[in-house]
């Protein structure tokens, strides 16, 4: 199986590849269409800022080739909230692939929200096997909220999506490189797909 | 909900741990990542690495020792000591460091917060506050301690989230080591005065004074001797504040 982690230097690129070493499974760096297209499966980690990421895909004419994909395609933290339709960070036009927005947290609660917090109303093949209220690891400002996309929930303290898909565009808000053995399992699960 | 963090400190040296843990159940106490290996099978929320190393070697050991740990270890952690320039941090977050905390650095040259938070992303800096209870009030110091800063631990905890900060580390320098309990006063004011979460580090001594400084209104709580002594264990600690009705993942 041939994975492809994308690399636009706006990622935590390192820790994804050896959440993937612990499972055995190997991935290949890169920006290059020819091969992301050819891969079995796609990576799209990110952290930081949501203007700059989305200048940093342009860049690499990523923004016109990642909708394009079709292989089962797995967004991280920041990689979820680019597919998304529009971000109020930065007032920012992100790549529309999952037509969701993706909003600022109430001022009234601490931002970033940080830390280990609860998945429920889990649905689709990613999060087989994994239990009601299993936790993972967040750190974000900005959200996207619950829609008929949601296929896992969290709290701060209103619901919002931990996890999307569409179509073939899967895409977690939390860390699953550094969500112990549950976030392990929930990588595996998308290999799997 | 969202659970309060329980954060073990390992101090290193030369990419060793310093401070003589005691431990039974692994083969090598002096190895920071089967130390922290362990830990993360007990149940630490996070892990804070404190480099301590002084010599010209340090940036090359610390980076192969971030590199091993983040290979092994499955869940987020912090790189602090010595960090005072934008290359440092990206050479430890290219190798899989989660977060870095500035300290000294910081209030030399408070613009490096926000030139680590523009280039980074807020989440991967904790600014490290070091304060101690004067008869004037709470005050911000450095150099391990040593020198009064002159500013304000309200003030200076304030400015840094203005400046990026996603984070605060507060140390109690009052109570660093006594085993007496957090400083719940300043720790409290802190956290409800700043959007961003507040650590609390200094006097842990027993399980209910975790409990008492989430009470407080601390969103994690950090401590290293206790853990590596095994004098409060991390299940037992969690268990015991599950209890007391404080969010916690078990």
């Amino acid at each position: 199986m041939k994975i492809v982690i994308v690399d636009y230097k706006a990622g935590n690129v390192q820790s994804v590849l050896f959440a993937l070493e612990r499972l055995g499974a190997q991935a290949t760096v890169s920006s290059n269409a020819e091969e992301i297209k050819s891969a079995d499966k796609v990576i799209f980690p990110g952290v930081g800022e949501a203007s700059s990421a989305m200048r940093a895909l342009k860049a690499n004419n990523l923004d016109t080739l990642l909708p394009t994909l079709t292989q089962p395609f797995l967004g991280v933290c920041l990689g979820m909230q680019l597919l998304c339709q529009h971000s109020e960070e930065g007032d920012t036009e992100m790549l529309n692939i999952i037509p969701v927005p993706v909003r600022k947290f109430d001022a009234a609660i601490k931002v970033p929200h940080m830390g280990w917090n609860n998945l429920h109303h889990l649905k689709s093949g990613l999060f087989a096997g994994i239990k009601e209220d299993e936790y993972a690891y967040f750190v974000h400002s900005f959200y996207a909220p619950v829609t008929e996309h949601t296929i896992a929930q969290s709290s701060y303290p209103e619901p919002f999506s931990a996890a999307l898909q569409y179509k073939n565009f899967y895409a977690v808000q939390f860390h699953t490189e550094k969500s112990g053995p549950a976030g392990a399992h929930i990588l595996q699960n998308f290999l799997n797909l | 909900m969202l659970t309060k963090r329980i954060i073990p400190c390992l101090d290193i040296k030369n990419g060793r741990t310093v401070k003589g843990v005691r431990f039974e159940d692994i083969r090598d106490a002096g190895d920071p990542v089967e130390l922290a290996a362990l830990y993360a099978k007990q149940g630490a929320d996070e892990l804070v690495f404190l480099d301590i190393t002084a010599t010209n070697e340090k940036r090359k050991t610390l980076v192969e020792l971030v590199r091993e740990v983040a290979r092994y270890i499955d869940i987020p952690f912090t790189v602090g000591g010595g960090i005072s320039a934008v290359e440092d941090v990206e050479v430890l977050l290219q190798n899989g460091a989660d977060k870095v905390s500035v300290n000294s650095s910081a209030i030399h040259r408070p613009e490096l917060i926000t030139e680590l938070a523009s280039r980074f992303g807020s989440q991967c800096v904790t600014v490290a506050i070091d304060t101690k209870s004067t008869p004037e009030g709470w005050k911000v110091f450095s150099k391990a301690g040593t020198m009064d800063t002159g500013l304000w631990a309200m003030d200076w905890a304030k400015e840094v989230v203005e400046r990026g900060a996603g984070e605060i580390l507060l140390t109690s320098m009052s109570n660093d080591g006594t085993k007496n309990g957090f400083a719940l006063d300043i720790t409290g004011e802190i956290s409800r005065n700043v959007i961003v979460p507040v650590i609390a580090s200094g006097g842990a001594g027993n399980a209910q004074h975790f409990l008492d400084v989430f009470e407080a209104g601390a969103d994690a709580a950090l401590a290293a001797s206790i853990f590596h002594f095994q004098e409060v264990p991390l299940p037992g600690l969690k268990q015991f504040l599950a209890e007391n009705k404080i969010d916690i993942r078990i």
